[in-house]
């Protein structure tokens, strides 16, 4: 207790013991930690603006029309006869991939992390926490390559499809990708709930499974929604593995084994070829601002829905 | 605490960092500059994805050559290379296509000097199908109404196909990402500048075209002679239906019988000097030439 003294510079008898260099190395730190935080804010307007100051001109453009470009699936950004910018065949294909990756990976990452938060013993939650974290440092394109070669072969032998990169494929990758992020942050979610809730529920007789269904699951309910959520940015954003698994073709699929291309795999194959400040440039990062007004969206409805959660309580 | 005196504090941090950047950045750019000497230079090649096997294979070569000199190749298409040299960031580009009139207008505005060209090799376009496919032979209409906007033939039968062992006789067609220069060139000289078909599978390399046609028995697909695999079979091509279909062999190639023949070519700012000089010139000589036909392109037929 009696270090109370010097955190009260205004005290007389406090001053001499904090040499000026010590105040003032206390005051840069302090301002560098305020200038990490607020360039996060800084950071994410400056890449906004950027990114919009470069697809701004095309939208006053006469030969561009923004309801072609959001509700028409022709995509003819070289045509030599008739150029069209339809993105609808790609935001339908993103939607389609990263809707089924979600499918997937929601259920078996939540058992997972249920299963290593509550039910496993030690040493084999530690095992299984080390693979799964491993499995999240495997780079995307190594993912792709998967895709491309042993999961496609998969595919074809499978289901007769006629070709094995499709949405199936790229869906089934995605959802490996996302899978170690949404176990590792719903693991770490339903451990941040207090131990006085377990023991509450078995005090009262409670069985295993109606502690995490009935306690642990609502208790959390914020954490692993956060989880989902990240998961859901993860692979709507998700490029290069996406762009190797899908097959890359234009038009909105008409089953899980058609082949498809996502916004960002267009954004990845394209932009190296677009001259820089072309219509066919602008309209990439077009694209860019949608994907980022998405994401927006997705983090924006994630908070709504915390908060809603919260005034509940 | 000190709210007054913060505004301070935050401009000497923010003026030592970008003072801590620059000292660590303005030696890099400096050394950067001065990579031009003959004694050990960079040339940075990039562009067709055609091309990039024989880029390869002249860059490790050319090390045994002239051991200083370090060639650096990378593909991603011929408008990414044409790309590329327009803003002046590589030393040669390599393109499958002829470099059109508007990317020459737009690399002398950038970079005030003008493209100058050198055809190194010529290539045939190849049709590919799956070797279990019975089909030998197409016609240049036959093969836009596949590819082309508006095409009427969607599935083998229509050719008078059929394929053995498979339920649904679709052709999955197999194309090229737009920057490449295969596609141009087969957009141009079949399809007639037409655009494409929609729902094309879109490959990003020769060389994955050949092999996704080697793992689907109904797929038909384009790309360079040198990338035919033993699970693919390359068809004869007519000019028009009727006229004698010719395979893509080095021979035909040459006596321009074969309809798909093309030139490739490298481009470089202006008249190359120094070292990317030599490197050009060694390209196109004897030992150049038989690396290039080794990697299955024709070789310019002897001039000397």
């Amino acid at each position: 207790m009696t270090a109370h003294g010097p955190q009260t510079p205004h005290t007389v008898g406090s001053r001499p013991s904090r040499s000026a260099l010590a105040v003032l190395g206390e005051r840069a730190l302090e301002n560098l930690i305020r200038l990490s935080g607020v360039s996060a804010i800084f950071f994410v307007l400056a890449i906004f603006f950027f990114v919009f100051r470069e697809a701004a001109p095309v939208l006053v453009s006469d030969s561009f029309s923004l309801k072609e470009f959001l509700f028409s699936v022709e995509w003819y950004p070289t045509s030599d006869v008739n150029v069209r910018y339809g993105i609808l065949g790609l935001i339908v294909g993103t939607a389609c991939v990263s809707g089924l990756a979600v499918l997937i990976a929601v259920p078996f990452s939540l058992g997972s992390a249920i299963f290593i938060a509550e039910f496993c013993g030690p040493r084999l939650r530690e095992g299984l926490k080390v693979v799964i974290e491993l499995l999240a440092a495997i780079p995307s394109v190594v993912w792709g390559f998967i895709g491309l070669t042993v999961m496609s072969r998969l595919i074809v032998a499978v289901t007769g499809a006629p070709v094995g990169v499709n949405v199936l494929n790229g869906g089934i990758i995605l959802a490996l990708m996302c899978v170690p992020i949404i176990t590792s942050i719903a693991e770490d979610a339903l451990k941040a709930v207090p131990d006085s809730y377990r023991e509450a529920a078995q005090a009262l007789g409670a069985t295993k499974w109606q502690i995490v269904y009935r306690v642990l699951l609502p208790a959390a309910k914020n954490g692993l929604l956060a989880a989902v959520l990240l998961g859901v940015g993860r692979a709507v954003g998700e490029t290069m593995a996406v762009l190797m698994a899908t097959g890359h073709a234009v038009h909105i699929p008409r089953s899980l084994l058609d082949s498809v291309r996502t916004l960002t795999a267009n954004i990845a194959a394209e932009l190296g070829e677009a001259s820089v400040n072309s219509e066919h440039y602008r309209v990439l990062f077009l694209t860019g601002v949608l994907l980022f007004l998405i994401t927006f969206m997705i983090n924006l409805t994630a908070d709504l829905v915390v908060r809603g959660v919260r005034r509940e309580r | 605490m000190s709210r007054h005196t913060s505004p301070v504090a935050a401009v000497l941090l923010i003026a030592g960092l970008s003072a801590s950047l620059a000292a660590l950045l303005l030696p890099a750019g400096c050394g950067a500059g001065k990579g031009a000497e003959p004694a050990n230079a960079t040339i940075q090649v990039k562009g067709s994805d055609t091309m990039v096997n024989v880029a390869q294979a002249w860059a490790e070569e050319y090390k045994k050559v002239e051991p200083g000199v370090e060639v650096e190749v990378s593909g991603g298409g011929s408008g990414v290379g044409i790309a590329a040299l327009e803003k002046g960031t590589i030393d040669i580009a390599n393109a499958s296509r002829d470099m059109k009139t508007d990317e020459i207008e737009q690399a002398k505005r950038n970079t005030g000097k003008e493209p100058k060209e050198f055809i190194i090799g010529f290539d045939a376009l190849a049709v590919y199908v799956n070797k279990d496919n019975p089909l030998n032979e197409l016609s240049l209409d036959q093969l836009s109404q596949i590819f082309a906007e508006g095409g009427t033939i969607t599935t083998w039968s229509r050719l008078g196909v059929s394929i053995p062992g498979v339920s649904d006789d679709t052709i999955v067609r197999v194309s090229r990402q737009s920057s490449s220069g295969t596609y141009e060139f087969f957009r141009e000289h079949v399809l007639n500048r037409k655009d494409f078909k929609l729902g094309s599978r879109d490959m990003n390399g020769s060389k994955e075209v050949v092999e996704l046609v080697g793992t689907t028995k109904t797929a038909v697909g384009y790309s360079g002679m040198g990338y035919a695999t033993p699970s693919v079979k390359m068809l004869r091509l007519a000019r028009k239906a009727g006229d004698p279909a010719v395979a893509p062999t080095v021979e035909n190639t040459l006596n321009k019988s074969y309809p798909l023949a093309r030139s490739l070519q490298v481009y470089t700012l202006g008249e190359p000097e120094g070292a990317v000089k030599k490197y050009v010139e060694w390209m196109l000589s004897k030992a150049g030439q038989k690396i290039l036909q080794e990697s299955g392109y024709v070789p310019i037929p002897h001039q000397n």
